[in-house]
């Protein structure tokens, strides 16, 4: 599978945040995204996804599923947990597992991140990492073949990053793409590297 | 369809659970019915003749209440962003939030509409007409509203607009529900075609209320 994206430029607010941005990603691609606060980092990712209409420039993404969409086959991460306050951790982790229709194991998946013994436990009494963990959850319940990962180390402990590096390893390692928007080194070595804003 | 039934399934217990709408809503409609004897005062006939109507504004207000969280809250904490990533079409996506709204916050009201019927002195012999009208326009009064939740749903305080947008759509379902189950007019006009244009309205919001909601929605991406 093969993701390009030629041409790429965003308006927010009527204030233009890049333009001019092109890649082109093949299966077993990571790339890393990094930039300045405001860089359009997230823009890009959120585009990328669907949630956002680019000001002008294509996305096209050849192979994959057909006759669904990149937003389809991908997973989104972004700063929002998406996660109900009043569902159990399990609960929040089923119905993203069933919404999104990628029939995963809900138990083994919250054992990735470590959050089995938690899994009675209303989200609303987790920590921002612990939610942060519950979010990420979803990438090893649900298979997607395309991640996009919008700073995704943020709040995680060291045990939860090494445990994030292995699950993007073994999805590399799968043929999967995904785009990582982050400030840092991202623990394993991105095959692009896309630097937004001001050199 | 499983995606439907678990968001319809997810929605709803988010609502019956503690902090959730269900309940708001309910109550709402409880005070607002309750608390009209004491501005009117004892009169009976009066109370008799007005109840199907503050019936029905009691609903019309219980359910605008819930509403502008409908999206909203999905939209803060992130999961309108997931739910639009999801292989179901976005209209289903709404019709499944709808039909949850509508099972919390407007079946309750069909409940206790009997109780309160008998404290406004309504007819016994009007309590059938005036459930058959409340549970045929309540769905109307969700789908309706739907529109307004998904335009305000990337606004702040869009519950104001909210109210002004979606108020002025739902007059004809007052106005049609009233008369279908007000005896008096019933006596005059017939119960049949109230309720006949009653049921128009509902089946045409019920069928363009999720695709209007869904362009809103795709309209706001942002």
């Amino acid at each position: 599978m093969r993701l390009t994206a030629h041409d790429l430029a965003c308006l927010r607010g009527g204030r233009q945040v890049f333009a001019g941005v092109s890649f082109a990603l093949a299966g077993g691609d990571i790339m890393l995204v990094t930039g300045p606060n405001g860089a359009g980092k997230s823009s890009l990712l959120r585009i990328v996804a669907g949630l956002l209409r680019p000001a002008s420039g294509r996305l096209l993404l050849e192979g994959g599923t057909k006759d669904a969409s990149i937003a389809e086959q991908a997973h989104y991460v972004g700063h929002q947990d998406a996660l109900k306050p009043t569902l159990s951790v399990a609960e929040n982790l089923a119905f993203w597992t069933t919404f999104l229709g990628g029939g995963g194991e809900v138990m083994s998946a919250l054992a990735v991140f470590d959050l089995a013994p938690l899994a009675r436990l209303p989200a609303a009494y987790l920590s921002a990492g612990q939610r942060r963990r519950l979010s990420l959850a979803r990438l090893a319940a649900i298979k997607r073949p395309i991640w996009l990962l919008d700073e995704p180390m943020s709040a995680l402990d060291q045990a939860s990053q090494a445990r994030l590096v292995e699950l993007m390893r073994r999805h590399r390692d799968r043929g999967g793409l995904a785009i990582v928007a982050a400030h840092g080194p991202i623990g394993l070595a991105p095959a692009h590297e896309l630097r937004l804003g001001p050199t | 369809m499983n995606a439907f039934w678990a968001l319809l399934i997810r929605d709803m217990r988010i609502a019956l659970r503690a902090g959730g709408g269900a309940l708001i809503g309910a109550v709402f409609f409880l005070i607002v019915v309750v608390t009209v004897p004491f501005a009117v005062g004892p009169d009976l006939k009066l109370l008799g003749r007005i109840g199907p109507a503050v019936l029905w504004l009691g609903a019309l207000l219980a359910s605008l209440l819930a509403l502008d969280r409908l999206f909203a809250a999905d939209h803060e904490d992130g999961s309108l962003d997931i739910l639009m990533t999801g292989e179901l079409p976005l209209e289903l996506t709404i019709l499944a939030k709808a039909v949850a709204h509508w099972l919390t916050t407007g079946v309750p009201l069909l409940f206790v509409a009997p109780l309160l019927g008998l404290m406004l002195d309504i007819d016994p012999a009007a309590m059938g007409p005036l459930l058959a009208a409340l549970s045929v326009g309540t769905p109307a009064l969700t789908f309706i509203g739907l529109v307004g939740a998904a335009l305000s749903v990337s606004l702040r305080r869009g519950g104001l607009l909210l109210a002004v947008i979606v108020l002025p759509l739902t007059i004809p379902i007052l106005v049609f529900g009233v008369s279908a189950s007000d005896l008096a007019s019933a006596a005059r006009a017939g119960f049949g075609p109230a309720f006949t244009i009653l049921c128009a309205l509902s089946l045409a919001s019920l069928v363009l209320g999720p695709f209007a909601a869904a362009a809103a929605l795709r309209h706001g991406l942002d």
